[in-house]
């Protein structure tokens, strides 16, 4: 393809028909305190295993209320679930269960 | 040939009763592994056997516990337990003198009055064998229906015997309830109205009750007390039926719990035969129920673990209701049977992470260099980072050739995965930790957190020295590597849950804040002290309820208006700190605030 200087940015619409909701109202339902999450990010500032690896809580959370679960198996398995993400939190995230909560959701529907 | 058909209830109780006693223990024996088996086997042979024997004594007939805790609950607990205990005893015995054989029937010396009329009247009657025991048997069924009403007075009243809030009883406990309310007066009934129908006296109380009796109702005949003997039976058959299937099965399996204790048996990991001991050992007397801040602070009444262990029972554990916990000890700490309550809960919440993914591959392998010493701050500390940096000042102020382990990077030691139940990723982290410490080539391993000190002990199985900073740096000074000053301040200590009660530690954190400060006692202390809130192992509560745990914990702390609340743990530093209007420091600042300016 020829070059001139700049792309085309690939589309990043988010799909809910497509994506799994099921799953996050069970998570939502486990841990209502999710909603709570305002995005400040501090949890990801924080995080142990953030600081090894791409491991990014927010992140997660982000691609939990959309419904986006492909990906998280294999990046929750990073979490050492130590809460150091739940202590910094300025909204009382309850974000071990979150965690917790995902594992149980994936369990569920076989993921 | 002694018999009546009144007797058969009774009798079949008591057969279904030891049948079932006896598949259990059998059941049990044959899953225990080897060891446990040989250590079973053995100790009935030892010194162990009269530990034990003592301990069934004082604890599950004197209720000894049950007397420290409250008098009036020590006085109902033994009267039922001892009483009955006694009643059985020397019910045995009396019956001897009457049948002149060494072996009865076992419904024989139960309802010996029935078949038994003993008609003489005897000079001094106390002091004749046949009299003392007619005296003796009365006075312990009035022993034993002094206790029932105390019972009777405790299901309104609980306050008197030092319960605020009692335990909520299942169906199947209420039905044996009723029934064992019920053996005891109708025995005496009984008793008293064959004692007044065939017109002699079988002891002080039920021959009087039995003359009234048949003064103020001509008709009590041999047929009522007939009628009384069968409710009687009755009475006790469908206690000992119902009795497997509510906390009554107590009695029984606490003896054999009581056994496994002192013969080494412990549990280790997962549920086992003694886990399930442990569970039916609970007699449920809510004892837990008051102590537990989730219920005092936060009002949270259903998660408690006499409930928990009957849900277990009952195999309806629901995993939000295992995850409901603080795991702070408190309850072990004051249960009368001595059941591993942490241990159980854990257990349970294994039960619910079936799949245990993780994949720890990205933490470092080995450390940058060797030391004697190797610190390891842990991940609560970084988030208190005062406490780090007090640590690494004092450290260097002794002088001391160490390696702070998680400077840059923390790795969690894997005790907040144990607690959530996580505990196959626990064993990544543990190894992947373990090398890293054995590498290093250390002697010694400090860490500011109870939480990792407390996995460290437990389950790293370092052939190293293990220590909490408190216990170091208490070393450091006594070796005088740490000059200090006088400092008069007022400290309130805070036992963290995890170097109190779970790791044992109390003296030292003492003698320190004695050394660098002036300590005040607090109500809560010791193996007493709260939680302060924060626990990691309270999976799903909201905020709001684990600040009111804060607050309580807080408010007790500061009754003695202390100028510093001093704790162990970054974790409790932290939850404290939020809430609290004194300052809030750990051990090793107020130690490095106590050494001389110039020393560093």
């Amino acid at each position: 393809m020829k070059s001139f200087g700049y792309t085309i940015s690939k589309d990043r619409q988010i799909d809910f028909d497509a994506n799994n909701r099921e799953l996050t109202r069970l998570i939502d339902a486990i841990e209502p305190s999710i909603r709570l999450c305002l995005g400040c990010g501090s949890c990801t500032g924080t995080c142990s295993a953030g600081h090894f690896t791409e491991f990014n809580i927010r992140r997660i959370h982000t691609l939990v209320q959309r419904g986006e679960f492909d990906h998280l198996k294999k990046e929750i398995m990073k979490c050492m679930l130590c809460g150091k993400c739940q202590l910094v939190c300025p909204r009382g995230v309850n974000l071990r269960n979150l965690i917790l909560s995902i594992h149980t959701a994936l369990e569920t529907s076989g993921i | 040939m002694t018999f009546n058909l009144f007797v058969l209830p009774f009798v079949l109780g008591l057969i279904f009763l030891l049948f079932l006693l006896i598949k259990k223990v059998r059941d049990w024996i044959c899953e225990m592994d080897p060891t446990n088996k040989e250590k079973f086997r053995t100790g009935f042979h030892s010194q162990q056997f009269f530990l034990a024997i003592k301990e069934i004594f004082f604890e599950s007939l004197l209720h000894r516990k049950m007397f420290r805790k409250n008098p009036l609950l020590g006085f109902m607990h033994m009267s039922f337990a001892f009483g009955w205990f006694l009643l059985i005893v020397f019910g045995n015995l009396e019956s001897r003198i009457y049948s002149g054989l060494w072996i009865n029937p076992p419904y024989f010396p139960i309802f010996l009055k029935f078949f038994i009329h003993d008609k003489r009247v005897l000079p001094f009657e106390i002091f004749t064998v046949p009299g003392f025991f007619r005296f003796f048997m009365d006075l312990l069924l009035l022993f034993i229906l002094g206790g029932m009403v105390l019972a009777i007075i405790k299901r309104s009243r609980s306050k008197w015997f030092g319960i605020k809030k009692t335990t909520q009883l299942q169906f199947t406990d209420k039905v044996a309830l009723i029934c064992l309310w019920l053996i005891f007066p109708l025995r005496l009934l009984a008793e008293s109205f064959t004692a007044g129908a065939y017109g002699y006296g079988v002891g002080f109380v039920t021959q009087h009750l039995g003359n009234v009796l048949a003064f103020i109702w001509p008709l009590s005949d041999k047929g009522v007390a007939y009628a009384f003997w069968w409710m009687y039976s009755l009475s006790l058959g469908i206690f000992f039926v119902t009795m497997p299937y509510s906390r009554y099965m107590h009695i029984p399996v606490e003896v054999m719990l009581i056994f496994c204790r002192n013969f080494g048996i412990h549990p280790r990991k997962g549920a086992d035969y003694l886990t399930e001991i442990e569970v039916l050992s609970c007699p449920r007397c809510g004892v837990c129920i008051d102590i537990c801040q989730m219920n005092s602070a936060a009002g949270i009444q259903d998660i408690q673990s006499v409930y928990f262990l009957q849900s277990i029972r009952n195999q309806q554990v629901m995993e939000s209701f295992a995850m409901r916990c603080l795991v702070c000890g408190r309850c072990q700490n004051v249960c009368p049977v001595g059941i591993h309550l942490d241990f159980q809960r854990i257990v349970q919440r294994e039960s619910f992470q079936k799949k245990q993914l993780q994949d720890y591959s990205y933490l470092p392998a080995s450390l940058p260099r060797r030391a004697e010493v190797v610190y390891f701050a842990g991940c609560m500390s970084h988030l208190t980072p005062a406490i780090p940096r007090a640590m690494k000042k004092i450290l260097a102020t002794a002088g001391v050739d160490y390696l702070f382990m998680d400077e840059d990077s923390s790795v969690c030691c894997g005790r907040p995965q144990m607690l959530a139940g996580k505990s196959k990723q626990a064993e990544e982290l543990i190894e992947q930790n373990k090398r890293m410490i054995m590498n290093s080539g250390a002697t010694t391993l400090v860490t500011s957190c109870p939480i990792c000190f407390r996995v460290f002990r437990e389950e790293y199985e370092l052939e190293i020295r293990i220590l909490h900073h408190t216990q170091y740096l208490l070393e450091l000074i006594k070796k005088g590597k740490i000059p200090l000053q006088a400092y008069h301040r007022k400290t309130t200590y805070h036992d963290p849950c995890e170097l109190g009660r779970g790791s044992e530690i109390f003296t030292e954190p003492r003698e320190l804040l004695r050394k660098i400060s002036d300590p005040v006692g607090t109500e809560n202390e010791f193996r007493q002290s709260l939680c302060c809130g924060g626990s990691l192992a309270l999976l799903n509560a909201s905020t709001e309820e684990k600040n009111k745990i804060t607050k309580e914990a807080l408010a007790t702390y500061l009754e003695a208006e202390p100028d510093i609340l001093v704790t162990a743990c970054p974790l409790c530093k932290k939850t404290f700190a939020k809430h609290s209007p004194v300052r809030v420091m750990d051990i090793a600042e107020l130690v490095m605030e106590a050494i001389p300016e110039k020393s560093w």
